[in-house]
């Protein structure tokens, strides 16, 4: 059985009296421990997707499934303790006014988690960020080491599955390089399962098992990596994406 | 550098505690750099100096009549600032007002912006029923004219300090409400609200531990901005005999019992009126300074 | 002659944490070619390309031993002389179009705007110019594109609104900082392409700052790679893959490839050495 199956998902949005639907009748299922990849252009669809999972974005059909169980409708400790999310952008995702510590504690306060020192120290061995870092405020931090924060805090509740919503993509090559290493082995070490968004095909490759490609909101190929690695796409879309992606720029 | 100054540099603080007093330091000295701002602080500094040291450094009892020496202009011996109709030391009599004008900021601030704070964050979180509800009980105290309210008050319960002071915390919470619905809606949707959310937290602890912080700076800047209304407010009160009562040297009644002696004895009213003006211009510089120190935008660098 | 000196480029801000130094020492020469400048953040590029504007308020501070535009004194021209040049001679296209054009003006409206101000164009006249410049960014419906807002335009179709407005008055240099790195990936190649047409046919000189090595070496004819404040390598675009500084190899090493080894990727391991 999936640990995430999404069925026909629709998710719809009301924006000043007009609809817009964002996501079409898409569905995907990720077994556990796998990495699976949403890749595709801006609005494709494929960060609702993700909100969609989370609770902060309407589902107006289908319906998604995390270990056999539907969604509440709203997220609450258990799902918390299970699902957790990386976001995107590392100076939006910290909140500006609290320490590291405060942080990297809170999700523990929240669900009554003792032994707080000792785990905001680990937490922070984990991602590789110093313990000095501890009373930082997130202002004091690069954006990569902002990042790696974020994904401490990801982890802090133990989660089995990891939300990405491009987590990346604000962060300059090489601490790129490292965060992608970073995710890959904690990945390795807890058994974790993936399900990751980008509009970089070259990340995706690296990171994931198998990639849906989406435009427009709707599903458009669904590809392993040894597809995508040797160009087997079925769809024009997918081999336009393909073909335009960075890293044929330097070969061409 | 003192090790004072090194510990609170540090840039890697080993407690929350040392970590805010270091943020704190580096807002100060920011704030230093403004000659506005400092010029704000050093009036407000005095003010403050004024009314804790009254008593020491009034030359006169402040209610003391002296007929004989009525209207007196300023430099007269022994009083620098001259004398009222009753014969009153107008310095004694500013230095005990500051008193008064600081007791009642300081009633108005702690109350009205933090219900303001209140209503303004739980609206703008919620949104929906609750927004528009509490918005309209806004609106509804929005629309009272501040005197009027006062007039209002004052027939039922009676004129005094604290009824002033009541009816102009009572008229001053809703822009403080606005100001925090403002920046709840745009905080709400924030990545680290989703974050805090997606771990489970409760509405209450979002709203107080993650919404409010963010709208404090501007609800501060809006309170120091305010003081010089609120003082102003609280002159209107005594200068329609509604706020502070004879023989209390509230600066606005002062203005009013000189009215009468204007054009010849125009020191009466003057002084209490420039004294009214200095501090309102101080908290104005403050206020202006605090929002390049503090605005959130700029707390990002 | 050159079209573009700097020598000993410094820009340092004075901030109440101490002296920050954005851009330290950085010397170049531009003919009418293009150069890449090529960093992560914190390596100065955009500062550089600012500072030759002198766009840079204090407390950010530019000194350089001598900066000349075609015979002209940048460090000495007044803020007048600096404006008659920002525009109709050096022209700058930024990132993000949704800050870069204004939001509550028609697209018409902000590139008529120079036109009619600056050349004293009669609105006729600006209005064809208008359209001819938006035609020359491929932009097939230009009459709609010139009467919608900004907002109402999507990311590549603003950039080349961007580029059709700074190109109007046909300057000398051209300074685009990462004008593609807001778009989806198949319309950056569009936009590329359409940079790439002008550029050539007007025989402009430019100036190309981005952090996507790749993307700059296939675009450029010579790179300038910085990193923290200095320039570290510079070499033409074609010798990219026989870089030698460990910094320049370290970055074009450390991206993924699609169809590449699941191993860790090498990381760049920062020397202080490279910063002095």
């Amino acid at each position: 059985m999936a640990l995430i199956q999404i069925d026909n998902l629709s998710v719809t949005f009301l924006s000043k009296g007009h609809k817009v639907p964002a996501v079409k009748g898409v569905s995907l299922s990720v077994a556990a421990r796998e990495s699976f990849g949403l890749v595709g252009e801006s609005g494709s669809g494929k960060s609702t997707i993700l909100r969609a999972i989370c609770g902060l974005a309407p589902v107006s059909g289908g319906t998604i499934r995390i270990d056999g169980q539907t969604l509440p409708r709203h997220p609450g400790p258990a799902f918390a303790r299970k699902v957790q999310m990386v976001f995107q952008d590392p100076y939006a995702s910290l909140h500006p006014r609290h320490t590291i510590d405060r942080t990297l504690s809170e999700p523990l306060a929240i669900h009554g988690i003792g032994d707080t020192d000792a785990r905001v120290m680990r937490a922070l061995d984990d991602v590789g960020l110093p313990r000095s870092f501890r009373f930082r405020f997130p202002h004091q931090l690069s954006g990569g080491q902002r990042q790696r924060v974020a994904i401490a805090r990801a982890l802090m509740l133990e989660p089995e599955i990891l939300l990405l919503d491009e987590p990346t993509s604000a962060l300059d090559a090489s601490v790129q390089a490292e965060t992608l290493n970073l995710l890959n082995r904690l990945r390795a070490e807890r058994g974790l399962t993936f399900l990751m968004v980008s509009h970089d095909l070259a990340v995706i490759d690296h990171m994931c098992d198998r990639v849906l490609v989406m435009q427009h909101g709707a599903a458009v190929e669904e590809l392993t990596r040894d597809q995508l690695a040797s160009a087997q796409m079925k769809t024009d879309y997918a081999r336009s994406l393909f073909a335009a992606s960075a890293d044929r720029m330097l070969a061409g | 550098m003192s090790s004072l100054t090194l510990w609170l540099r540090d840039p890697n603080p080993t407690s929350r505690r040392q970590a805010r007093l270091g943020q704190a330091y580096m807002a100060w000295l920011r704030m230093r750099r403004n000659p506005l701002a400092m010029v704000g602080l050093g009036i407000v500094a005095v003010l403050l100096v004024m009314a804790a040291f009254a008593p020491w450094l009034a030359p006169h009892d402040p209610i003391a009549q002296n007929l004989s020496n009525r209207l007196l202009p300023p430099f007269s011996p022994g009083h620098l600032l001259g004398t009222d109709d009753f014969g009153r030391d107008i310095l004694s009599r500013v230095l005990y007002g500051s008193r008064i004008t600081l007791f009642i900021i300081g009633l108005v601030a702690v109350t009205a912006p933090v219900f303001g704070l209140l209503v303004g964050t739980v609206a703008g979180y919620f949104g929906g029923w609750t927004d528009e509800i509490l918005m309209r009980i806004t609106d509804i105290f929005l629309a009272f004219p501040k005197l009027i309210l006062a007039l209002a008050l004052v027939a039922v319960l009676g004129p005094g300090m604290e009824n002033a002071i009541l009816a102009i915390a009572l008229t001053s919470w809703p822009p403080y409400a606005r100001v925090a619905r403002a920046e709840t809606l745009t905080v709400r949707n924030s990545d680290y609200i989703a974050a805090v959310r997606l771990q489970g937290a409760s509405s209450p602890r979002i709203i107080l531990g993650h919404v409010m912080p963010m709208c404090l700076p501007s609800v501060i800047i809006r309170v120091t901005l305010d003081m010089a209304g609120v003082i102003l407010i609280a002159a209107g009160l005594g200068f329609l005999g509604l706020g502070v009562q004879p023989p209390l040297p509230e600066w606005g009644a002062m203005i009013s019992a000189g009215r009468k002696y204007l054009f010849e004895q125009w020191w009466v009213a003057t002084m209490p009126g420039l004294a009214i003006f200095i501090v309102s211009l101080g908290f104005n510089l403050l206020g202006d300074g605090l929002r390049d120190v503090l605005d959130p935008r700029s707390a990002g660098r | 002659m050159s079209l573009l000196s700097v020598k000993n480029l410094r820009v340092t801000f004075d901030t109440e944490a101490g002296l920050v130094e954005a851009v330290r020492g950085v010397s170049f020469d531009l003919g009418r070619e293009r150069l890449g400048i090529v960093g992560e953040s914190g390596s100065g590029k955009t500062m550089t390309g600012r500072a030759v504007l002198r766009l840079i308020r204090p407390p950010g501070k530019i000194q350089a031993d001598s900066m000349v535009f075609d015979g002209q004194d940048l460090m000495q021209a007044s803020e007048a002389a600096m404006r008659a040049l920002r525009g109709p001679r050096i022209a700058m296209v930024m990132q993000d179009p949704k800050y870069s054009l204004n939001p509550v003006m028609k697209v018409g409206a902000q590139l008529m705007e120079g036109l009619r101000q600056r050349d004293r164009l009669s609105r006729a006249e600006a209005h064809d110019k208008a359209i001819a410049a938006l035609q020359a960014v491929q932009i097939r419906d230009p009459e709609r594109v010139m009467e919608a807002y900004p907002h109402e335009l999507s990311g590549g179709m603003g950039q080349r609104v961007m580029i059709a407005m700074m190109l109007i008055p046909n300057p000398d240099l051209l300074i685009a900082d990462e004008p593609t790195s807001a778009l989806d990936v198949t319309v950056q190649a569009e936009v590329l392409a359409i940079l790439d047409g002008l550029v050539r046919n007007r025989g402009m000189g430019l100036i190309f700052i981005s952090h996507d090595l790749r993307l700059v070496a296939r675009f450029c004819d010579r790179v300038l790679v910085m990193y923290k404040g200095k320039i570290v390598e510079e070499l033409a675009a074609k010798d990219l893959m026989q870089a030698k500084h460990p910094y320049t190899q370290g970055l074009l090493n450390c991206l993924p490839r699609i169809g590449g080894p699941r191993q860790p990727l090498p990381g760049l391991d920062r020397n202080a050495a490279w910063a002095v």
